[in-house]
């Protein structure tokens, strides 16, 4: 069943139910209500073989293709064998197991947040925090760094033995 | 239909079997590869470093620099 309905956008269709593919014979697709009290069809990799077959309430061909099966199989043509496969089955393997879009949309989330979050970022450098302390400033660097290399910092392996102490220069 | 039935039990002592002599190997190479590619150099290196060390010079130079709050510069 599917309306129309004119809306601020311009017409849309809307349709009674939600198309319930997954685990409702077809037949029973545009109902509102799933009644759980009795078995139901589902396209599950792990159920190789549900309770019901997907087509429940059979129309005068496919009753006579059932009939057709109860007899030899090697007289079934291929078109034969597939509608039967689609009687009893809504979704093959493959089918089940395709793969979506969906990781493209994923992944461009992640992006669109990450940059959201560097913004948030950048402004709290400039709107946040205070200003840098006064022995981040090269002078002081400079300063503290003479006054490492004068105490002799890590002889053996380390700083000092960067320094040539003769020259007055890094090695 | 006659597979023959398959391994049920031991299988953990057959991994640890075939496994523990390995990673006891491993560790042990490790452990001694660590020692001499590492440990000996580093105290190697140490030795050579105090073997030429005079503490007199070295301290007079950290004195001169005026590092020391006990001991100022001979100049002062």
């Amino acid at each position: 069943m599917i309306r129309t309905r004119r809306g601020k956008f311009g017409t849309c269709v809307i349709r009674d139910s939600a198309h319930v593919a997954s685990s409702v014979p077809d037949e029973l697709v545009h109902v509102d209500v799933l009644d759980c009290s009795v078995p139901q069809y589902n396209n599950r990799l792990d159920t190789p073989l549900p309770d019901v077959p997907f087509v429940r309430n059979l129309g005068a061909d496919q009753k006579k293709l059932k009939e057709k099966e109860k007899g030899a199989w090697t007289s079934l043509s291929k078109e034969e064998k597939l509608a039967l496969y689609r009687l009893s089955f809504e979704l093959t393997y493959p089918e089940m197991k395709r793969g979506s879009g969906e990781w493209k949309t994923v992944l461009g989330g992640i992006f669109f947040f990450l940059g959201f979050t560097g913004l948030l970022v950048w402004w709290q450098r400039f709107s946040v925090f205070g200003d840098v302390p006064h022995t981040l400033s090269p002078e002081w660097v400079e300063q503290q760094t003479q006054r490492m290399l004068d105490m002799r910092v890590n002889p053996v392996h380390g700083f000092s033995t960067k320094w040539d102490y003769e020259k007055k220069q890094w090695k | 239909m006659s597979l023959p039935k398959p391994v049920m039990r031991g299988l953990l002592g057959k991994r640890l079997r075939f496994h523990l002599p390995i990673a006891f190997t491993l560790s042990v190479i490790a452990a001694v590869a660590f020692k001499y590619a590492v440990t000996e150099p580093r105290k190697q290196a140490y030795a050579d470093f105090y073997k030429q060390y005079d503490a007199m010079k070295e301290f007079s130079a950290m004195r001169e620099a005026g590092v020391f709050e006990s001991v100022r510069p001979s100049g002062e």
